[in-house]
């Protein structure tokens, strides 16, 4: 009888290093370069996209992972990024940290970046909650028919919408900034955002802690091998559907996480930025390809410095631009840049 | 003769027939039987809906494909007649120009649409509409030299439409009514008209071998494919064909109202609206058009103001009693949830109840009896 494998014997699959996939970012960045002409506002506008871009990753990742792993696609993912945010609201607003005295008005920097990481933290675990009853509610009872979870999760997200409108209000209320992730660094001419530089961080953690949970871990191996063939999996004994709960649910998370750096990069959320923000993320999940984390990292980088570009050269066709860029790769590859699911 | 018309795709409920026929003839004679700008308002405005949601159903009851452009196409006809009635003068040359301009803008969009996405992948239509349609909006909204931007477009349509001009010396009379004979009158009489003859079009072609071919492919995609249609070629007829149902929709919408902005053509909102419509009143039922539009139109006119009047009360209440801390908080947001401004949170539980628990909708269920 053969033994069972031990940790150590395991061989976990390399993935394929695409060269043409990563010569994209840089192509369109230096393609932008010529395009505007000032090197200072092209490195102004490139770490822009790239914050942008870590953001809408971090949203993105969850959605195609759930979409990869159980085929459910979820039109009600941006509901995560607006409660994301709206808590982070009334964490560092004024009956929270941002009270007389509380640490976000500390003069001390860290306790500032403290505030902010205890909101971040909130809102995850918060969206986390959400994502479960909402897995519970939309997601759950309509498995495998497409065209009522397109209906179903886009009821959800009108019903959470609502409910946010009715304890938050529907006006747009302030995120405000703390003192310490304001202002710029300037290098020569360029200035960048220090927050923007926070952001380009917590994105590259993400992505590495992802990357090490689904490349190093026996449960990143069955997530993968759930999006690759999940009845295979499933077959093997692996509850995928727990793990898809899981996956659900961390994804819900990220999306607050994401929802809090967007509403802080925006300064003022309104109710409906979940439904903007959705907009991006289906372009990049499209792009990327559905069910890759790796294809949607570059889309999202893509999208982000395409729409700050676009947004400084011509601002009326921002989001046209993000579409014909989708529409171009779709033409180049049909399957996304980076398919890993079965055409269903 | 009526089998004809109906092109052999009769209610099949008696239900089902009383309650349409009695639809119809009320939405006739509505003038007459309610008169008041309100009344005749809420009429037309059923009017258009039927027509819109109808061009809805075909593809998403009879095609089972999601999109989330459909008012972008009746937003393009409503703006294509505005803008054509407000640059060119009232006339009915400038109707027509607006038509044909708004028929090629749908044409040529939705062909672009359909043949990107559904040629990659069906499920990406659904997002890839909802990115057009936003980018659309924000572009309406961008181009305000000639969409009006947030305000909107009024326009004047031809004289004999107007409310000023009589075509008989004495108003209308008849039993307990009397109706001043006007071009306003002809104006509703004419948009009954053409829903009907659009309505029998489309029932026409849901019911052609065209139709069936299409609810083969939402029955079981693969199996038409392997049959040896070209399913990509049917869906993207089925969206052009409903495209322009729609922009149809949206020109008469903007001619009744004489007025067309972003928020009474092209909203999400609204998309959310016509969503529910098809889905209460029953996907891959034509006739769901009718019975929807009517429950859901009449329901947003009179039932809100209903609600505004059941909560009043509560309200005042809650404020009498007053008090603060956690409870009288909870107390005020949980009356607020049933006040007319959480409109939408009900709808979307509506619209989420009926999807799980009355996926065939009002006719479906009708039919069953």
């Amino acid at each position: 009888m053969a033994q069972p494998d031990t940790e150590s014997s395991w061989k976990l699959p390399q993935t394929r290093v695409d060269p043409l996939l990563w010569g994209l970012v840089p192509l369109l960045a230096g393609l932008a370069l010529v395009a505007v002409g000032s090197p200072s506002t092209w490195l102004t506008l490139t770490v822009a996209g790239l914050a942008m871009g870590m953001m809408l990753f971090m949203i993105a990742s969850g959605l195609t992972l759930v979409f990869g792993l159980m085929d459910v696609l979820n039109f009600g993912h941006g509901v995560f990024i607006a409660t994301g945010a709206f808590i982070a609201t009334t964490v560092l607003g004024p009956t929270g940290f941002g009270a007389p005295g509380g640490w976000l008005l500390a003069p001390q920097w860290h306790l500032q970046i403290a505030a902010v990481m205890v909101a971040i933290l909130v809102a995850m675990a918060a969206t986390g909650i959400l994502g479960l009853v909402f897995e519970r509610l939309f997601v759950r009872p309509v498995y495998g028919q497409h065209l009522k979870q397109i209906l179903i999760t886009m009821g959800g997200m009108i019903v959470i919408e609502e409910l946010i409108k009715s304890i938050w209000g529907t006006q747009q209320i302030p995120l405000p900034l703390p003192e310490a992730l304001r202002g710029a660094f300037i290098f020569g001419d360029a200035a960048i955002e220090r927050f923007r530089l926070l952001a380009v961080l917590i994105g590259l953690i993400v992505l590495a802690v992802l990357m090490v949970i689904l490349g190093r871990t026996k449960i990143g191996l069955l997530v993968r091998a759930g999006v690759e063939d999940r009845e295979m999996v499933e077959s093997l004994g692996y509850p995928v559907r727990r793990l898809f709960i899981g996956v659900f649910v961390a994804g819900s998370a990220l999306a607050g996480l994401g929802g809090v750096l967007w509403g802080m990069y925006q300064q003022t959320i309104t109710p409906q930025i979940g439904a903007q923000v959705n907009v991006l993320i289906f372009i990049v999940i499209i792009i990327g390809g559905l069910g890759s984390i790796m294809g949607s990292f570059v889309a999202a980088l893509l999208v982000g410095l395409m729409g700050n570009y676009t947004g400084f050269l011509a601002p009326k066709l921002a989001l046209f631009s993000n579409i014909a860029l989708m529409v171009a790769i779709l033409i180049w590859r049909p399957e996304g840049l980076r398919p890993v699911t079965k055409i269903r | 003769m009526i089998r004809y018309l109906l092109s052999n795709d009769l209610p099949r409920s008696r239900v089902l027939s009383i309650l349409l026929i009695a639809l119809v003839i009320t939405l006739a004679l509505a003038p007459l039987l309610f008169p008041g700008a309100k009344a005749l308002a809420v009429a037309a405005k059923i009017l258009v809906f039927v027509l819109l949601v109808a061009s809805y159903d075909l593809l998403l009851g009879y095609t089972g494909i999601v999109s989330f452009a459909h008012t972008m196409f009746f937003g393009i006809g409503a703006y294509s007649v505005a803008i054509a009635c407000s640059r060119l003068g009232p006339s009915w040359t400038s109707i027509g120009i607006g038509l044909v301009g708004s028929i090629a803008a749908s044409l040529a969009l939705a062909l672009l649409i359909g043949l990107f996405s559904l040629r990659v992948r069906a499920i990406f239509f659904a997002m890839l509409t909802l990115a057009v349609a936003s980018a659309f909006q924000t572009l309406a909204s961008q181009l305000s030299e000639w969409t009006g931007g947030e305000d909107g477009l009024s326009f004047r349509t031809p004289e004999v439409l107007s409310a000023a001009a009589q075509w008989r010396d004495t108003p209308l009379q008849g039993l307990g009514f009397t109706v001043s004979a006007d071009g306003r009158l002809l104006a509703y009489w004419g948009l009954f008209v053409i829903v009907c003859v659009a309505f029998l079009l489309l029932l026409r072609i849901v019911n052609s071998p065209f139709g069936r071919v299409l609810q083969a492919i939402r029955e079981n995609p693969f199996r038409a494919e392997a049959i040896g249609y070209q399913t990509v070629i049917y869906r993207t007829l089925s969206v052009v064909i409903s495209a322009l149902f729609a922009t149809l929709a949206g020109a008469l919408m903007a001619l009744w109202l004489r007025y067309n902005g972003p928020d009474t053509s092209l909203s999400f909102e609204l998309m959310l609206d016509v969503l529910l419509v098809v889905v209460i009143g029953g996907m891959g039922t034509m006739y769901g058009a009718w019975i929807g539009s009517a429950l859901f139109l009449l329901a947003q006119n009179y039932l809100q103001a209903l609600m505004q009047s059941l909560v009043k009360p509560l309200a005042d209440g809650v404020a009498m009693i007053g008090g603060t801390g956690p409870l009288a908080d909870v107390l005020r947001w949980a009356v607020g949830l049933m006040g007319p401004d959480r409109w939408l949170l009900w709808l979307g539980v509506l619209f989420v109840l009926s999807v799980y628990h009355f996926p065939e909708g009002v006719v479906g269920r009708l039919r069953r009896f």
